[in-house]
């Protein structure tokens, strides 16, 4: 069904005369002979020579003919036999031209599915001239993405499968570029892969490794039980035992992994940079999910050596199957010592006291100036398998960081260095927890100090969770300083347990009766996330209500997360959230 | 006496735009896209359009008589059928169309077959009143050539 097909071919170099567009070589793809009739007049009007095809096999064999024929492709979506998109996935595979989408269906879904499938536009019928007039713009993106994509080739800096996801269109018409073009394409479809979540492992094969789930699963646990600091590619290899995987292969997923821990630290304190201090991150143990696993590991994170030293300490809860997430830091620090089941009470202080003498940096005397501030929240749960089910799928061993078991003898009114990340304490199943502290000191601490328990009693691993860590310092963006009593401290020594059954409503609003603002210099320069905050603020009215209610999600949340890496993120984000909600409502009973 | 049958096919048109049955704006522009190389593009768009929908309604009105429905695929055709009817400017048939493939998505089974019948009503009144607009253009056609500018 050739309608006009010129051997006047429209070469790239005369993109640049007078006469660009004119004569651009379009390949109509429609099953539909009203619109294939209607598109090809318009297209003709516009001045571009144009092929009509009725369906997608003819449509392929063409192009697969003449690879070079072509500018680029316009496709109908709902046809017989072969769809468009997967035309599209054909036409991005083999020929690496730009595509076209059009239908009437403007279901976002489909739109969507076009998008992510590589088409360069999608248009909804009816078409019209000013939609296709433009068209040729997509062939000179291409062009432009291709020369950038290229030097990102040679750079090695389009590793990273985002980026690419970034630039789904550039992919060169020209046949110069077709090899460089071949493998991006083959990138693309990988990410498809990716997306899709399917297990498709004979992508091996191909040039980029598909990390679907399962195989970073394995990766992970690989990792895992290597240490991430021992993790080196041959023996992760090794460990991981896949077929096709080469050792290259899993140095650069290392690396974006390790690169990915990294960025993971940065972006919790990142926000509130200034914070989180060390410039060396440390890891405590970490654990593996379900607690089946739990094998000490290093992990390697880094903490931006902002200066601050922050700790972040677990507050503990009962063994039993009551998770509480989010505990109130400075609770646990100052007066309130809540009611404790005695048992547990009992062994956290143990843990306390050992753990005290661990803590370097702690000076007798503290200056509350110099105090930035108190995270907020520790967070602590009964079953902590919880917090191992992040770290596990999350991979996110960075944040472990220090351990911070306890404090001082009891008498901890005052910090002038300080030390340490945030931790999360792993405990073993009958669940005791120390409790974790975070708090800011001045720069002048020696940064990076960690403590990991790996001796104590009680707790097994550690288990670090950039999540909380997160959610730690979004509560602190709104904390205005943490300051004078340190008294809390010393409270803590004794009393570390908190329980956690009092509500969290209650919790923040003793919060925000200690605090004072003024001090709270070194928080000033933290932006603030009120917006994000403000969407969750009625999520969080309705939850905080009943804490266990919230806790219940939490742990839900936890464990779904086993469902994948990418759902782990969004299950990620949603539990940050969940945290900025709390520190909304803080906000909002401070209001009140 | 030629000015009077000009005027008339553009009374009769504007009354096909304001009764629903067209859209203006892209049956302007298939009027557009005819020149001297495609004289009667038109005509031959909605004669092409008749020709092959009435195989798509076809196919429809048998997935329709299915037990179950298979509403992807109701939904499959009613998007060929609503591109192309767009396409030519079926106002109203698009209309119905949109409604349908809402039903096919709520699962609504008595809602798709009602509007399909309501769909066949407007697919076949529209047919008619396209039928006469341009056997009344031909008619008159030389004349609308030479009266139109362009």
């Amino acid at each position: 069904m050739l309608v006009s097909r010129s051997n006047a071919s429209w070469k790239s170099e005369d993109r640049t005369s007078g006469q660009f567009p004119t004569g651009l070589r379009v390949l109509l793809v429609d099953d539909d002979n009203t619109c294939l009739k209607i598109v090809s007049s318009i297209l003709k009007k516009c001045g571009y020579e144009v092929t009509q095809k009725s369906d997608a096999e003819s449509a392929l064999d063409l192009l697969r003919k003449n690879k070079n024929g072509y500018d680029i492709v316009i496709s109908d979506v709902h046809m017989p036999d072969m769809d468009g998109f997967k035309l599209l996935e054909h036409i991005g595979l083999e020929m690496d031209l730009p595509v076209i989408m059009m239908s009437a269906d403007d279901s976002k879904d489909v739109v969507l599915k076009g998008v992510t499938h590589g088409a360069c536009d999608y248009l909804i019928k009816p078409i019209s001239i000013e939609a296709l007039k433009n068209i040729w713009q997509h062939v000179v993106r291409k062009k432009k993405q291709e020369l950038k994509e290229k030097d990102f080739e040679c750079s090695g800096i389009s590793e990273d499968g985002e980026q690419q996801q970034i630039s789904p269109e550039n992919f060169d018409y020209s046949s110069s570029v077709n090899e460089v073009n071949y493998k991006n394409l083959k990138k693309r479809k990988d990410e498809e892969d990716d997306e899709e979540e399917r297990d498709d492992t004979s992508a091996l094969k191909k040039p980029r490794v598909v990390w679907s789930n399962d195989l970073h699963q394995q990766f992970v646990n690989a990792v895992h039980q290597l240490g991430i600091e021992k993790a080196v590619p041959k023996k992760i290899l090794e460990l991981m035992n896949v077929p096709g995987l080469t050792r290259e292969k899993v140095a650069s997923h290392l690396q974006k992994f390790r690169l990915y821990l990294r960025k993971a630290s940065q972006h919790q304190s990142g926000r509130n940079n200034a914070f989180m201090g060390a410039p060396e991150a440390s890891f405590g143990p970490m654990s593996l999910m379900n607690g089946r696993n739990r094998q000490p590991l290093t992990a390697t994170g880094q903490i931006p050596s902002r200066s601050l030293a922050t700790f972040q300490a677990a507050a503990l809860s009962r063994p039993t199957a009551t998770y509480v997430p989010i505990v109130d830091q400075r609770n646990i620090f100052r007066f309130e010592t809540p009611k404790l089941t005695s048992e547990d009470d009992q062994q956290q202080l143990k843990n306390n006291v050992k753990q005290m003498n661990l803590f370097h940096g702690i000076s007798s005397s503290m200056k509350p100036k110099q105090f930035a501030t108190l995270h907020p929240f520790a967070q602590s749960s009964g079953d902590m398998n919880m917090e191992a089910d992040y770290s596990a799928q999350m991979d996110q061993p960075q944040q472990m960081t220090q351990i911070f078991n306890d404090i001082n003898g009891g008498n901890v009114s005052s910090f002038e260095s300080s030390v340490g990340q945030p931790n999360f304490i792993k405990v073993i199943p009958s669940g005791v927890h120390g409790p974790t502290y975070n708090s800011l000191y001045q720069p002048s601490t020696p940064p990076g100090n960690s403590f990991p328990l790996l001796s104590n009693s009680g707790m097994s691993t550690l288990t670090s969770k950039g999540m909380l860590q997160e959610e730690v310092n979004s509560e602190m963006q709104q904390s205005r300083g943490f300051v004078s009593n340190y008294d809390v401290l010393g409270g803590l020594g004794k009393n570390t347990v908190q329980m956690v059954n009092s509500s969290l409503a209650d919790n923040f609003l003793r919060i925000e009766g200690e605090r004072q603002p003024d001090t709270g210099v070194q928080n000033n320069p933290f932006p603030r996330q009120l917006s994000e905050e403000d969407l969750f603020t009625a999520f969080f009215k309705q939850n905080s209500q009943n804490q266990s209610k919230m806790t219940l999600t939490l742990t839900d949340t936890s464990r779904t997360i086993f469902l994948s890496n990418k759902a782990c993120m969004l299950q990620l984000s949603a539990f940050e959230n969940m945290y900025i909600v709390a520190v909304t409502a803080e906000i909002d009973l401070s209001g009140s | 006496m030629e000015r009077n049958l000009h005027r008339q096919l553009a009374n009769m048109k504007k009354s096909l735009f304001d009764q629903g049955y067209l859209d203006h704006e892209q049956f302007t522009q298939l009027e557009e896209l005819q020149d001297e190389a495609n004289p009667n593009f038109v005509e031959e768009v909605v004669t092409l359009y008749y020709r092959d929908s009435a195989r798509l309604i076809q196919n429809i009105e048998q997935a329709l008589e299915k037990n179950p429905l298979d509403f992807a695929k109701l939904d499959n055709y009613m998007h060929q059928f609503k591109g192309s009817s767009c396409s030519i400017g079926a106002r109203k048939l698009k209309n119905e169309c949109t409604q349908f493939i809402e039903y096919c998505k709520t699962g609504n089974g008595e809602g798709c077959k009602r509007t399909f019948q309501q769909l066949k009503k407007e697919y076949s009144s529209l047919k008619k009143k396209l039928e006469h607009y341009f056997q009344f253009a031909r008619q008159v056609g030389p004349l609308e050539k030479a009266c139109r500018p362009k």
